[in-house]
């Protein structure tokens, strides 16, 4: 009789579980829900017929719109040439990040040197400072520079403000390799970078992952560094969305605003469902020793 | 192969002095041991020999040649470290040839000498595995490995059993001596094992506070160590060390000491006529090593037996003597606690230490 109870009351637990994962997935899905239909719809249905329901007639009219033919104040293309000013921002950004972090990460852990966590703990600050705060700074150095407006000038912002995320990355994880490795290596005849190439980078691959995907999501999501120094016919894909989004005139084209959403969002949905699992696994990393 | 030779050597960080001129020296092909306890600076100049840290005042010289600014793969050396420290990503093979990749050795050649090490170390098998997937041991035996293959002058090696089990740390030990007989290498051997140290050396550096203790082959540490703090480092159970005193010489040097059931009086002890007339009268600590005892019904130590303690070989046997514990080891004999016995001493096996500086009277 007791266990028979047990065996309900833990049925009845499961159920309420999963019933309250269940409407928390659906409220969560909603918007996504909203987006896909109201994308797959003729204009007219949308102002006609309801938000929610499924499209009568499912057409990618609004998608190849948003992708090649949609307006952004007078010049019609679409959002295809600000994706690729994002490709080509975000690549050369990710790469720069990431490798001038894991550079940082193996001297702050393997070179230490008189004040390096003094360093470090600067680095450490750049985490916490709001990308407001930087704006005005930001914008005078790339004046000076001469790369104010354009993409290289992006790259070099996005560089510079995520080398502390992933400096931060890699000293942690480079931390917990035993300083022996490097002694050893130094032994056998390799130097500074041999050790960084050869030994330090093959083994620090779940971090660089983690890196990678962090670094890629923060400059492809990012609007306001975008919005701040770059204009017209350079800016990264979330400003032009933004564009199309407000600046259409006559009746609102929600469909093709929708589709432009999705395809601003795809990369990194992209990123996340191919890298995802090395993400958990190297944010895990340096928890446990390995 | 080389000789090396440590020169004054001084280490300080700051106003903290880890290494106080510290004078060694071994010819062509020995097998030094560093000893001490942790915190005694024999790792660092481990790491100082190595080029690993770099020096504060003195030279090295391996081979008659100063390596004081010599950058670790310029010096001829090769290491074993305490953690193995093997490349994780790389095989076991990659990780034996990494060395010689960098020195510019052709594949060919690398190959062989790979091939040659895994045989004398007997991991022919394990070459492609990662070191991840080997034991211990076997992570060990791909450490002296890689440092096979280097024909080194000199051989370094940093406390490279203290995480096996103890089992395997007996076997790796003989592995070891064969290697060191097989290759006639100098070996420089860092350990806190004082019988590492008595098993695998040709010399000894007993080290304490960043000053060599003692410096000597293994024997003469062990039967004639240079102060009370050596005496009891090395051995095991320890040298005893009993509060006593040297007798009015009459030309044949004897100390005495107290125990609860008399007094113990050992005569003929070695010492010099010069120290004995000097000492004369006056107190002594006498060492005498536990196994220097016997069982003796003539004996001149009369003995309450405290403790028995039967190993199998030998039975321990503990007795108070000159207000402390002193150890005996015995051959099994049906010793009884709280039992009168009378034991001998060994008296040309005594070492005497002068009280106020407890070094060695010779």
């Amino acid at each position: 009789m007791a266990t028979k109870s047990l065996a309900r009351q833990q049925m009845l637990g499961r159920l309420f579980i999963y019933s309250a994962l269940l409407l928390l997935a659906l409220y969560y899905l909603m918007p996504l829900w909203v987006m896909v239909t109201t994308s797959l719809k003729p204009l007219d249905e949308i102002y006609s017929g309801s938000f929610i329901g499924l499209p009568q007639a499912i057409t990618f009219e609004a998608w190849s719109k948003a992708w090649s033919g949609a307006c952004i104040g007078t010049e019609c293309t679409g959002l295809r040439p600000y994706f690729v000013n994002s490709i080509m921002m975000v690549v050369p950004a990710v790469l720069l990040s990431t490798g001038l972090g894991a550079l940082n990460g193996y001297v702050l852990t393997k070179w230490r040197f008189k004040g390096a966590n003094l360093v470090f703990g600067m680095m450490l600050f750049g985490c916490f400072l709001p990308y407001q705060a930087v704006i005005l700074p930001m914008a005078q150095v790339l004046g000076r520079l001469g790369l104010s407006g354009s993409i290289p000038g992006l790259v070099l912002v996005h560089t510079v403000y995520g080398i502390c995320f992933t400096s931060l990355f890699f000293r942690n994880y480079f931390i917990t390799i035993p300083d022996e490795l490097t002694k050893a290596a130094q032994i056998d005849g390799a130097g500074f970078f041999r050790i960084f190439l050869s030994i330090m980078l093959p083994a620090a691959l779940p971090i660089i992952v983690v890196s990678c995907i962090w670094q890629f999501t923060q400059v492809w999501n990012d609007f306001l560094f975008g919005v701040s120094f770059t204009s017209g016919s350079d800016t990264p894909i979330t400003v032009a969305l933004n564009n199309i989004v407000n600046v259409t005139t006559g009746r609102k084209q929600y469909n093709v605003d929708m589709a432009s959403a999705m395809i601003a969002a795809i990369p990194t949905l992209l990123v996340y469902v191919v890298a995802g699992r090395y993400f958990v696994r190297g944010l895990t990393a340096g928890a446990v020793k390995g | 192969m080389a000789t090396l030779d440590i020169n004054r050597v001084r280490k300080a960080y700051g106003n903290l002095e880890v290494l106080k001129e510290v004078n060694i020296s071994v010819g062509d092909g020995e097998f030094l041991v560093l000893l001490g306890p942790s915190g005694c600076g024999k790792s660092t100049l481990l790491n100082i020999i190595a080029g690993l840290e770099d020096i504060t005042g003195g030279e090295v010289l391996i081979g008659n040649r100063v390596v004081n600014d010599l950058p670790p793969k310029d010096r001829d050396i090769a290491m074993v470290f305490q953690s193995y420290a093997l490349y994780p990503t790389m095989t076991v093979r990659q990780n034996i040839e990494f060395g010689m990749k960098i020195r510019g050795i052709p594949a060919e050649e690398r190959a062989k000498a790979t091939n040659a090490a895994a045989e004398m170390l007997q991991m022919t098998g394990l070459l492609d595995r990662k070191p991840s997937q080997l034991s211990g041991g076997q992570r060990q035996r791909v450490a002296m490995g890689r440092a096979i293959v280097r024909h080194p002058d000199l051989f370094l090696f940093d406390e490279p059993l203290s995480n096996l089990d103890a089992k395997l740390r007996v076997d790796m030990r003989t592995e070891i001596k064969r290697l060191h007989q097989r290759l006639g290498t100098t070996i420089v051997y860092v350990t806190h094992d004082q019988i590492e140290a008595m098993t695998l050396a040709t010399k000894v550096a007993v080290m304490k506070g960043g000053v060599v203790q003692h410096f000597g082959p293994p024997q003469e540490v062990y039967d004639r160590p240079a102060n009370t703090y050596v005496a009891r480092f090395v051995g095991s159970p320890a040298m005893n060390i009993i509060p006593g005193r040297l007798l009015a010489s009459d030309g044949v040097p004897t100390v005495a000491f107290d125990t609860p059931q008399g007094e113990a009086v050992v005569r003929g002890v070695p010492l010099s006529a010069e120290t004995a007339h000097r000492f004369a009268g006056r107190d002594v600590l006498v060492g005498i090593r536990p196994e220097h005892f016997g069982l003796d019904p003539c004996g001149t130590v009369p003995v309450g037996v405290d403790v028995v303690e039967p190993t199998g070989p030998d039975t321990l046997i503990v007795f108070a003597a000159g207000g402390t514990e002193v150890v005996a080891r015995l051959e099994p004999f049906d010793a009884q606690v709280g039992r009168q016995e009378r034991f001998s001493v060994k008296a040309e096996k005594v070492v005497l230490f002068d009280p106020a500086t407890e070094t060695r009277l010779d």
